[in-house]
């Protein structure tokens, strides 16, 4: 395969980075963006995979040591990218653990998980807090909204 | 005693290793003081290191210090390069890691639940560990396992703010997605450089870059620029990607805020240094492609949009924080000029800056630690109830304004002089002075409610701070003010350090 089809594992890495940016942007469900961050890392996973390949490659074991009788010449593919994707996965998870772990203690102290509502929540306290004399004068509240924007 | 457990000849991989295994120890070290004292100790220990490797790379004759891990080559292995600039770095991360692991005790009793302060602890090292490794190697694909690790930990600190406000729970949220997004930018840009060069080291890296008969137009090599230019923003919460800072700092436990203040963020401006001087060297980064105007005009942006953003702030650690982003602003300002006086004018900013704003963060969390709040109704009147804290305060601000005999003086003294000598830049030096008029006005609103009002409800009866915490506050303040009367040492430094990463001289 030639042209733009032959490094179709490099469109699909695109793809995939794409729809889990866009989650990560879009969803307000603090689940969705945990998943969508997944896929956005999911993608360079693949990529660094992809980058590996070497035309007619194949594992690079040495295949005397397996049956002892023949011995394969190469081209091996390049073992390095699988190991340090190997490490990238290892971290993906603990990033993942970590931002599920921070969800839960958020849906205990907010009782949900939806963006939009946590900030309306954040905002009331914010009011309560003005209304008992503390912090807080009219700047803050456009810098808040600032914020939101940028958010959106 | 050192020679006989070869500690001298393997400083570069001690300052990795023992907070590495230190920090997970800590949760071992029971409910009560030990793991503070734990902690204390392994920060102590590689401060004392971090002392003895700056000794080495002044003392060494090529100006740099090569540990290969393992006796791995450096082709297949890692190997961790110390030179002046990152010698600077990791003394001052791990003095500051060190001064803040003292202050934390009592504001960490007092803000986070006795039964998780081991847990608190070990993550506390762990992140020293990971911000510790990410300027001693010299490894592209390290920096980013190291990256990671430091990011996770200090999405934990932040998240341990909680039961001071649950906001601390989104702002770590909103860091982890946004610091995963940079990370994951990083880890691309490295891959898109390792499929052009075959290589991870970093020096191997820029040679073979180098070599490249026409690297500007090679498509790989412009995408994994564009990739770590974007993630590495990200990181160092450069303007206008600097959302994920205010709010992390502001709910973080008092401690984390000083600590990140003076840290995260510089090891990751030296980050930038490594990847757009050493990797891609000058010549790519800032002649053949805009970086300099794209990171100015961010860095200018920000110190002016984040000053007056800082103005209009009534909360001491949000006030801060976007502090924080606007003088990260100066020294990004300061390395895109690429030029001597710039790039050390910047390297000198992440020492003195550190000092600043870690003591200053520590002061407004000894007001937290006495009232519970620090927003600016209740500084009213403590000028005379917690003078000490105060004071370092304000000292502290000075030096953000860049007054004489401050660190921030020189500082800025070095960043007008490189934004002077480079061509078409002296609108840097104008914004530099502006942003020094900002400073001004967001310390006087805290000066002018310390000093000129009178205290009201609990502000009326408080005490100074503790003395474990106003020592370290004036340690860091204290060196702030020393470095900024007798910058020999700091100065001749950060000259080194922007020489060798022009290309000239080490």
């Amino acid at each position: 395969m030639t042209g733009a089809l032959g490094i179709y594992n490099y469109w699909i890495y695109v793809l995939l980075m794409m729809i889990g940016l866009y989650g990560v942007i879009a969803k307000p469900n603090l689940i969705k963006q945990a998943i969508a961050l997944g896929l956005f890392q999911t993608g360079i996973f693949l990529y660094y995979i992809s980058m590996a390949v070497i035309d007619g490659g194949t594992a690079p074991v040495w295949t005397t040591i397996l049956d002892g009788a023949q011995k394969y010449e190469g081209p091996y593919d390049n073992p390095l990218p699988h190991v340090l994707i190997l490490t990238a996965i290892v971290v993906s998870v603990s990033v993942l653990a970590v931002a599920l772990a921070l969800i839960i203690n958020i849906k205990r102290t907010y009782g949900t998980i939806e963006y939009d509502e946590i900030e309306a929540m954040d905002q009331a306290d914010k009011r309560a807090d003005y209304q008992r004399g503390q912090v807080v004068d009219a700047a803050d509240d456009v810098e808040h909204k600032l914020e939101g924007h940028h958010h959106a | 005693m050192l020679d006989a457990f070869e500690i001298v000849p393997n400083l570069p991989v001690l300052v990795v290793t023992t907070p590495l295994i230190g920090g997970i120890l800590t949760i071992a070290m029971g409910r009560g003081k030990g793991p503070w004292a734990w902690a204390t100790l392994i920060t102590g220990l590689v401060f004392y290191f971090t002392v003895l490797l700056m000794q080495q790379v002044l003392a060494a004759k090529t100006g740099f210090i090569s540990y290969e891990l393992g006796n791995w080559p450096r082709q297949w292995g890692i190997e961790y390069r110390v030179d002046a600039l990152n010698a600077f770095i990791l003394l001052t991360v791990a003095g500051v890691a060190f001064v803040t692991t003292l202050y934390a005790q009592k504001s960490v009793e007092k803000e986070i639940p006795q039964d998780r302060h081991n847990f608190f602890y070990a993550v506390w090292v762990l992140a020293v560990c990971g911000l510790l490794g990410i300027t001693v190697t010299g490894d592209a694909f390290n920096v980013y396992v190291l990256l990671e690790i430091s990011s996770l930990t200090v999405y934990a600190l932040i998240a341990m703010g909680k039961d001071m406000n649950r906001q601390a729970l989104t702002a770590s949220l909103r860091y982890l997605i946004l610091g995963s997004v940079g990370a994951s930018f990083i880890l691309l840009g490295i891959g898109y450089l390792m499929m052009v060069t075959g290589t991870l080291n970093m020096e191997d890296m820029h040679d073979r870059l180098a070599a490249l008969p026409d690297a500007v137009h090679n498509r790989t090599v412009l995408v994994a620029f564009a990739f770590l230019l974007c993630g590495l923003g990200l990181k160092m919460a450069l303007f206008p990607l600097h959302m994920w800072l205010p709010k992390a700092y502001t709910y973080a436990p008092s401690a984390v805020s000083a600590l990140l203040s003076a840290t995260a963020t510089k090891v990751g401006i030296y980050m930038a240094f490594r990847f757009l001087f050493t990797i891609f060297g000058v010549g790519f980064s800032f002649v053949a492609m805009p970086a300099n105007v794209v990171l100015s005009v961010a860095a200018c942006a920000g110190i002016l949009v984040t000053g007056v953003t800082a103005v209009r702030q009534t909360n001491l650690k949000r006030m801060l924080a976007y502090s924080s982003v606007g003088q990260l602003g100066y020294i990004v300002a300061g390395f895109a000029l690429a030029n001597v006086h710039g790039v050390a004018g910047s390297v000198i900013h992440i020492f003195n800056h550190a000092m600043m704003k870690g003591g200053m963060f520590m002061a407004a969390g000894a007001i937290m630690y006495r009232l519970g709040r620090c927003d600016l109704r209740a500084v009213r009147g403590l000028g005379k109830r917690m003078p000490l804290t105060m004071a370092a305060f304000v000292a502290g601000g000075l030096g953000l304004v860049g007054f004489p005999l401050t660190a921030g003086f020189i500082s800025k003294w070095y960043l007008v002089q490189g934004a002077l000598e480079a061509p078409h830049m002296w609108p840097v030096a104008a914004v530099v002075l502006v942003g020094s008029l900002l400073a001004v006005a967001y310390t006087w609103r805290v000066v002018e409610a310390a000093y000129f009002q009178e205290p009201e409800g609990d502000s009326a009866l408080v005490t100074e701070a503790p003395l474990s915490m106003v020592a370290p506050m004036w340690i860091l303040i204290g060196a702030s003010v020393y470095f900024g009367v007798s910058a020999t040492f700091t100065g001749e430094i950060s000259m080194r350090a922007a020489k060798s990463l022009l290309g000239g001289a080490p």
